[in-house]
């Protein structure tokens, strides 16, 4: 009798926890994702926009975990929602930008000829222009905001996406396996989805995960420069710098955002590197 | 035998003619994302006073700066102009955009010289050593920086910088005007000193994992074994053996982030406080200086694929096998 085979994902994870910067990536992003899951429905110690004002500026006590900010809001509570808020803008973002970029990627790779090299010229376009800039001028003409964010870093990865789904569908294309595939009648809708999808999904899932830890530090850019989430939302970036001009009184302000950026950032980096060592034996990453 | 030369010429004239729908798109992109933006330019220039403008000093106003003309005539207009060197006017300061640009370019320009120099003091030499005592305490050390350099966004560690120097040392970074290297070198380098620490720690990062993991590709190769056993130090074979063969990979990375450097780093230049070229379009940005924020956008791409030919260059100066010849 034929075993069963074993699923792909248990021995994913398996192979994941075994690899260091995988695991440690791993562990920060669960925690990542339990605080902003907690901020996003409201499980924050203090209401996030509840002021205390004879409680301003308090140092980390019992009271309020991490202190309070210059309205003696708890700081603990709005870095949670602010979790929530950053790591939604990372999500949809970068779904955006993934799907986009598979599309563009893929269908231009099949067809190749002219409609690839239009795709491609354009999105040269696209890396010409430094990341920030380009979505500064786009969220400028959109207006600053969340959705703007979401918007705005989605433009702007697209093409590192279109990129990457577009290298293992030129080299998948030529394979025999397709060839048969077409032989034997298949559409060319279902030899991509099909047949050369499902071979492009290694490089693009470290891609996707690369790709939120800079998500996170755009979106903690622009809000630090006043274009992201609009205060009283809580985000990292405006809470950042909120500190500047009273970190002198009150460090805390500014260290504890500081750090959540940091780990977030370094969190997500991680698992896209283990990722990398476990599903793609031949992008090494910097580790051998 | 052509000389030398006339192929660097050839190829580099065909690399300008790809340069060009490069830059085209980059001005209709940048030119109809600005005209989606809600408001008029007068009322965003002007701001409260506008409200006391006739409607025939508008228009007058308007006129002048050619916003009276349908959208695809404008960027024709200026696109006439762009092929002759006029960027245009900035509404903002009254004057020719390029004008106004090359004025703040200096600073940008500084700032990215400065921030490589460090990023490839520090990058290089802990890359290097990461690889050649690889696993060793010193690779341990070498990887924490990089992921720490990483993780560690520009605004986040400048505004540490600044917290660090006003508490610990009373100093006040960039209080007061800013000054060119021309009038006051030291003024001017103890301004400079710490946005290019800043943005300096954030490259080594990726310049050392570039020059850690080329090294270690370069090591195992036999040419080295064959270096050593011809008796070279081992100094001489990492410097002129290993290091030369790593440098591709390491020009490719500087190359990239010189094009971003040179596109002004906003963050960085507000925090500190530096009339570079990011601040500059982040202020045009902001006051709808159509022209202006053009006209960077440009300039910006313009610098990018330049500074990716001046890569290839260097390509083949490193490598004697790189060749940009035709083979005929």
């Amino acid at each position: 009798m034929l075993k069963k085979p074993e699923s792909a994902a248990p021995n994913l994870l398996r192979r994941l926890l075994r690899n260091r910067s995988g695991s440690v990536g791993l562990l920060l992003v669960t925690f990542y994702m339990l605080v902003g899951l907690m901020g996003a429905l409201a499980l924050t110690p203090y209401p996030t926009l509840e002021q205390h004002p004879r409680e301003r500026l308090k140092p980390p006590t019992a009271q309020y975990a991490l202190g309070t900010d210059l309205f003696g809001r708890d700081v603990a509570s709005r870095l949670m929602e602010g979790a929530a808020n950053s790591l939604r803008v990372a999500l949809f973002s970068v779904a955006i930008a993934t799907a986009l970029g598979m599309l563009f990627g893929t269908v231009s790779g099949y067809v190749g000829g002219l409609l690839e090299n239009i795709v491609m010229r354009v999105m040269d376009v696209f890396f010409a222009l430094p990341a920030l800039l380009l979505a500064l001028v786009i969220v400028s003409v959109l207006g600053p905001g969340v959705n703007t964010t979401v918007l705005a870093i989605a433009i702007v990865y697209t093409p590192i996406f279109a990129r990457v789904a577009r290298a293992p569908v030129l080299s998948v294309k030529e394979m025999e396996f397709v060839t048969a595939a077409r032989c034997l009648g298949m559409s060319d809708a279902a030899i991509v989805v099909r047949h050369i999808l499902p071979n492009t999904l290694a490089p693009l899932i470290v891609q996707v995960s690369l790709a939120l830890s800079w998500s996170l530090l755009t979106e903690a850019g622009l809000s630090f420069l006043g274009l992201g989430a609009q205060p009283p939302t809580p985000s990292w970036g405006v809470m950042l710098s909120e500190s500047r001009g009273i970190a002198e009184i009150a460090p805390w302000l500014m260290v504890f955002p500081g750090l959540a950026i940091m780990l977030g950032v370094l969190g997500f980096n991680l698992l896209g590197d283990g990722l990398r060592d476990v599903l793609d034996p031949r992008l090494k990453s910097s580790k051998h | 035998m052509r000389s030398f030369n006339n192929v660097m010429i050839r190829y580099l004239a065909g690399r300008a003619i790809a340069f060009i729908p490069i830059l085209l798109g980059v001005s209709i992109l940048i030119f109809s994302a600005i005209r989606l933006v809600p408001g008029n330019a007068i009322v965003a220039m002007l701001g409260t006073e506008a409200g006391m403008l006739t409607e025939t000093q508008r228009q007058s106003l308007e006129a002048y700066f050619g916003l009276d003309k349908p959208p695809i005539e404008q960027y024709f207009i200026w696109l006439s102009g762009v092929v002759r060197g006029d960027l245009g006017l900035s509404a903002r300061f009254g004057q020719p955009v390029l004008q106004v640009i090359l004025s703040r370019f200096p600073v940008t320009l500084q700032l990215a010289l400065m921030a490589m120099a460090i990023a490839l003091t520090i990058g290089i030499p802990i890359g290097v050593l990461s690889a050649v005592k690889h696993n060793s305490f010193i690779d341990l050390v070498g990887r924490l920086l990089a992921l720490l350099g990483l993780a560690m966004p520009g605004f986040l560690l400048g505004t540490l910088i600044i917290y660090v120097l006003s508490v610990y040392f009373r100093i006040l970074p960039n209080s007061g005007d800013f000054v060119t290297f021309a009038d006051n070198p030291s003024r001017n380098l103890s301004q400079m000193i710490f946005p290019a620490i800043t943005l300096g720690f954030s490259f080594s990062a990726s310049v050392m994992r570039t020059t850690r993991s080329a090294m270690l590709e370069v090591l195992g190769q036999d040419y080295l074994r064959t270096a050593r056993s011809k008796g070279l130090t081992e100094q001489v074979v990492i410097r002129r053996h290993a290091l030369r063969n790593a440098l591709i990979p390491i020009v490719t990375i500087v190359g990239v982030e010189m094009g971003y450097l040179l596109g002004g780093t906003v963050i960085i230049e507000e925090i500190f406080a530096l009339p570079g070229i990011g601040r500059l379009v982040f202020n045009a940005i902001s006051q709808r200086d159509y022209a202006l924020v053009q006209g960077i956008a440009l300039f910006v791409a313009f610098n990018f694929v330049v500074i990716n030919l001046i890569a290839d260059l260097i390509y083949a100066a490193i490598d004697p096998r790189i060749s940009y010849a035709k083979e005929t």
